[in-house]
């Protein structure tokens, strides 16, 4: 008779025996709760309006600022994953909301988020009266928007690309919705699911010190924040201050890089379905440390009854499987009260907006919008055209060094997701002693933090290219121009659209704070849409901020449709190697 | 065993027709299927590649809709995942995520069986597929053999009413399958396997005919059922029987359209004792393996069919020389006479057109099946402890049988279809032939 047997190997578990690991970790767990609760106390905060909080350039101030930022960001992302589950899971299983979730991320990713920022802080004060507490949202709401609908397009991609067979074996295994989502959706796309919310949290930190000051209608709001120090550190002309600042900026990236995202990516491997060569495998020393100690197992343990407790409670809603047969009547019907129901949302939307805006702004100052625009798409253009021939040729060099590459990538990617708006007070101070207009400068502001996505995208993309096609070009003994036009431009062509078009869309929402500055109490504007938006925001004026932000999606996702998908096509059909 | 008419219809296949929209057009993969499974009875779906096996079975498990007809599980018709069955996959399926006992456990989680119930269900089906020591390991450290072990675990820990196969076997090598299938029948005879009602899908027929009780054999394009075929040899059955050979060629003629030939002499007529059984009678044909692959590649480019000579001629060979290689190729099955030519069958078509590594394969399953010396020594060498005999030992024996020279030619023969099968290497320096997993194998030095 088969008695119950132990697992082999539990019983070493079961032995008590405390290690250096475990007293690392429960410190670092105390560390970590206390820091959490000391920045959450601030937080929530009474509001005063009438005299805002006032930022101190003190730079003691510093690490408190940090923590409040790293919180934000935090809650950025645990609100992007949650909204990705939800959203993108959605999008995969029913077959109506895919056809409105999709396009409508594919839009909400082209729009410029800070010109909402206004629109989402007056909402959230409303929200949280008397409290710092709705500024707060406001401001995680902004990173928010910044890394959702990436991370939902990628969860979604991952979910549809699953494998038949293991898809077969959970419905006949008849898993309940929520299991089949935790043991088989989450594992499935985790991987890039982790990749994406790294790229997607580096993003993030611009929108962070953007969105922790901001003037609304003629109030100046601020968090204390990394941002809001910048902010004014600058409005005073304290450059100094603006470095230390960057300085604790760069430790914010390195150390959430070392101690959370590096150990996620390496622990993501698990859910790898092919073993890769154990070179290649991403490490983390943080993980090792977390490996060797006993905490995250009894963790496990303990939260195991939770667990079952979910398990239990999401029962009822079902099994994950989909009928066979649905009588045609009834699909017909759910699909005709589905379009019914968008299409009279989004009429009373359009006619909700033209009613406000012939009523405020008028129907005209589309007109001057446009022409802005066409005035910052001319900004964009020279960034894209400039980064191509500058950030092309360099990141093939790289990338077909396997050995530079190794060294450049990590560097580049710290380029990227160090914010950009924290490097603006340098330049413009030099443009304000050197006499150069906003109009050409803000080029220089956009690109600051746009340009890096296209370096990043080429080095991919060239570090993707085959060895041996290589070498093959190689050995035929083909010129320089053929190497270029037969293997690396075909090879990095796809990266580089994929970069091109998150620069290009960077280089839009950057416009709304580079083509407006203050240094030092004075003010420096170009002629844009950015700074329509951006000044349109500050005093309040709602129908403007609506036009801008409307024309500027509008030129984005043209753009992208006219432009950029074309040359991905392209790049698919013409190039793949 | 009881006359299966009076046990329950589980499953029923109803007029079922299924298409799949195509770039060119509407694809019909099954067209007007109707079959029924009965409680208590092995049913195999044979049908070679692409004839819509897989797409049946997925329709019987309720994970595809039929174009037309119907799918019912115990009277009541299909509309999602059919909750009596559990499916073996080709590809194993396991999540690599999760441990072997936490794959096998998931299906029970999934009906909400308690947890210490559910540890003990899932290490009784561990214990009763062989996985025992393996609980706590992760698929991707397994072997492939022991991965379709936990397949086949977790597919009957849910006590599934049938259990549905998709070849099971294929995607393991030759050895480890033959081991894997021996021991399922063993499980079904000695009453250690909940389920005994299956649908077995394979494209083997002699794995069909094994396993069965009952045949059905699919045509292709379009999918139709073209033959039924009752099995009514007790388990195990003998695969070198007269009665288990005979359905085979019958099948086999189904199968590729012809009438079934009857097999050669020489098979059937010494089969007898206890000499037969070891299988050192029967001589192999001492052809090489590189020409046995030349001639059927030879008679696929020439349209299927060529006479003796012009064979021997367009090789340079002489036509005594030519012999050992035309009787390696009829003994395996890859050609057949035809009056005075010779011919090509199905298999010898598609050994040509397969790739390097296929054909290895294919060679392998078929020298096993069809090279009795071959096969003793696969088995011999499976059986012993260390996965190395000494050909000595091998020799000797083969000397009861023939002289000392073609005793010697005789293994050596074995020893080039084995190493080109890899089914086994020979190490000159230790006098040895080893397992292909024996540690020493790869060092084996090539003979002669
Ligand atoms: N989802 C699908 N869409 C289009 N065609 C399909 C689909 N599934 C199967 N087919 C086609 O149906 C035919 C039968 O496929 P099926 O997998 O059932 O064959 P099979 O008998 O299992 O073959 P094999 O022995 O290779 O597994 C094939 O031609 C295949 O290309
Ligand atoms: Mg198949």
């Amino acid at each position: 008779m088969p008695l119950l047997r132990q697992v082999p190997g539990a019983g070493v578990l079961r032995r008590p025996r405390l290690r250096w690991a475990d007293i690392l970790v429960a410190a670092a767990i105390v560390v970590v709760l206390y820091l959490v609760a000391r920045a959450s106390a601030g937080a929530t905060a009474p509001l005063n309006l009438e005299a805002p909080q006032a930022i101190s350039t003190d730079p003691a101030n510093l690490p408190y600022y940090a923590l409040r930022s790293l919180l934000r960001m935090f809650a950025a992302l645990a609100a992007s994953v949650v909204f990705t589950f939800v959203v993108a899971t959605a999008a995969a299983r029913l077959p109506r909301a895919e056809k409105i979730i999709l396009p409508a991320l594919d839009i909400l990713q082209s729009v410029p988020i800070l010109g909402f920022l206004s629109v989402t802080v007056t909402g959230f004060i409303a929200l949280f009266p008397g409290s710092t507490l709705g500024l707060e949202a406001a401001s995680v709401f902004a990173i928010f928007t910044s890394q959702a609908w990436n991370m939902a397009f990628s969860f979604h991609s991952s979910l549809v690309s699953q494998p038949d067979d293991l898809d077969e074996a959970a419905r006949l295994m008849r898993l309940t919705k929520w299991e089949r989502f935790w043991k088989l959706d989450v594992p499935s796309g985790m991987i890039p699911l982790v990749w994406n919310g790294m790229m997607s949290f580096g993003g993030g930190w611009f929108f962070l010190a953007a969105s922790e000051a901001v003037t609304v209608g003629n109030t100046s709001f601020s968090l204390p924040g990394v941002g809001a120090y910048v902010a004014a550190a600058v409005g005073a002309g304290e450059l100094d201050h603006v470095g230390y600042a960057i300085l604790t900026m760069a430790i914010m990236v390195l150390g959430v890089n070392f101690l959370f995202w590096r150990p996620l990516v390496a622990w993501a491997e698990r859910f790898r379905n092919e073993d890769t060569a154990a070179a290649d495998r991403p490490r983390s020393v943080v993980l090792g440390i977390l490996s060797r100690s006993s905490i995250p197992r009894g963790f496990g343990r303990a939260i195991a009854p939770v667990n079952r407790v979910f398990d239990a409670a999401t029962r009822p809603f079902g099994i994950a499987e989909h009928p066979l047969h649905v009588p045609a009547l009834r699909r017909r019907a759910g699909d005709v009260a589905v379009v019914v129901v968008v299409a009279a949302a989004i009429t009373y939307g359009a006619y909700w907006a033209y009613v406000f805006i012939d009523s405020t702004a008028g129907l005209g100052s589309f007109g001057e919008a446009f022409l802005h625009g066409l005035i910052t798409l001319l900004r964009v253009v020279v960034i894209i055209v400039l980064a191509t021939i500058v950030w092309v040729p360099i990141g093939v060099w790289i990338g077909m060094n396997p050995r530079i590459s190794r060294l450049a990538q990590p560097v580049v990617q710290l380029l990227a997701s160090f914010p950009a708006n924290f490097l603006f007070p340098f330049v413009i101070a030099f443009f304000v002693a050197a006499h150069i207009p906003l109009d050409i400068g803000g080029i220089v502001l956009m690109a600051l933090g746009s340009q890096w996505y296209i370096l990043f995208n080429v080095i991919a993309g060239a570090s993707a290219i085959p060895t041996d096609l290589r070498q093959a070009m190689e050995s035929f003994g083909l010129g320089r121009w053929q190497r270029w036009r037969r293997l690396i431009l075909p090879g990095v062509f796809p990266s580089y659209v994929t970069g091109g078009i998150t620069a290009a869309g960077g280089a839009w929402n950057a416009a709304i704070v580079a083509e407006v500055v203050s240094y030092n109490h004075q003010t420096l504007t170009a002629t844009g849409l950015g700074a329509d938006i951006a000044q349109a925001t500050s005093s309040g004026d709602m129908a403007h901020v609506l036009v801008g932000v409307l024309v500027m999606s509008v030129f984005v996702v043209g753009i992208n449709r006219l432009f950029w998908r074309r040359l991905y096509r392209i790049a698919e059909t013409r190039f793949a190697l | 065993m009881n006359p299966t008419e009076t046990l329950t219809e589980l499953i029923s296949v109803r007029g079922v027709s299924k298409s799949f929209a195509t770039e060119g057009g509407e694809k019909n993969v099954l067209d007007d299927v109707s079959f029924s499974i009965r409680e208590g009875e092995i049913v195999a779906l044979l049908g070679r590649s692409g004839s819509g096996k897989s797409t049946l079975l997925r329709c019987v498990a309720g994970l595809i809709a039929p174009s037309e007809g119907e799918v019912a599980y115990r009277g009541k018709r299909l509309n999602g995942a059919n909750p009596g069955t559990a499916l073996v996959f080709q590809s194993f399926a396991l999540l690599p995520w999760l441990t072997v006992i936490e794959n096998v456990e998931l299906g029970l989680e999934a009906k909400g069986v308690k947890t210490a119930e559910r540890r003990e269900r899932a290490l009784r089906a561990i214990d009763i597929i062989g996985l025992d020591g393996f609980e706590s390991a992760y698929p991707k450290e397994l072997s492939g053999g022991m991965r379709q072990r936990v397949g086949f675990a977790r597919a009957i820990v849910v006590e599934p009413d049938v259990l549905l196969m998709d070849e099971p076997f294929s995607a393991l090598d030759v050895l480890t399958s033959e081991n894997l299938r021996s021991e399922l029948v063993r499980m079904w005879a000695d009453g250690s396997m909940p389920t005994r009602t299956a649908l077995i899908v394979t494209h083997n027929i002699e794995e069909a005919i094994q396993l069965a009780d009952r045949v059905l054999v699919l045509d292709s394009n379009p999918g139709r059922i073209k033959a039924e075929l009752s099995v009514p040899m007790p388990k195990p059955r003998d695969r070198r029987s007269p009665e288990f050979e005979a359905l085979v060629d019958e099948v086999y003629g189904i199968l590729t359209g012809q009438k079934a030939e009857p097999r050669r002499e020489t098979l059937a007529a010494t089969a007898g004792d206890a000499a037969a059984a070891s299988g050192l009678d029967v001589p192999l044909p001492t052809a090489s393996t590189g020409a046995l692959g030349g001639l059927v590649g030879l008679l696929a480019a020439r349209g299927g069919t060529e006479g003796l000579a012009e064979i021997a001629d367009d090789l340079r060979y002489e036509i005594d020389d030519l012999l050992p290689v035309v009787d390696a190729a009829l003994l395996l099955k890859l050609a057949r006479p035809h009056g005075p030519d010779l011919r090509i069958t199905e298999q010898g078509r598609r050994y040509a057109a397969a790739d390097p590594l296929r054909a290895k394969e294919q060679f392998a399953t078929l020298a096993v099946e069809a090279a009795p010396l071959v096969r003793r020594i696969v088995r011999e060498l499976r059986h012993s402890d260390s996965g190395a005999i000494r050909a000595d030992d091998v020799l000797a024996e083969l000397k009861a049988f023939y002289g000392d020279d073609d005793a010697e030619q005789q293994l050596d023969t074995a020893i080039d279809w084995g190493r080109y099968g890899e089914l086994f290497e020979f190490d000159a320096d230790s006098d040895r032939l080893l397992l292909p997993t024996h540690p020493d194998a790869a060092a084996g030095v090539p003979s002669a």
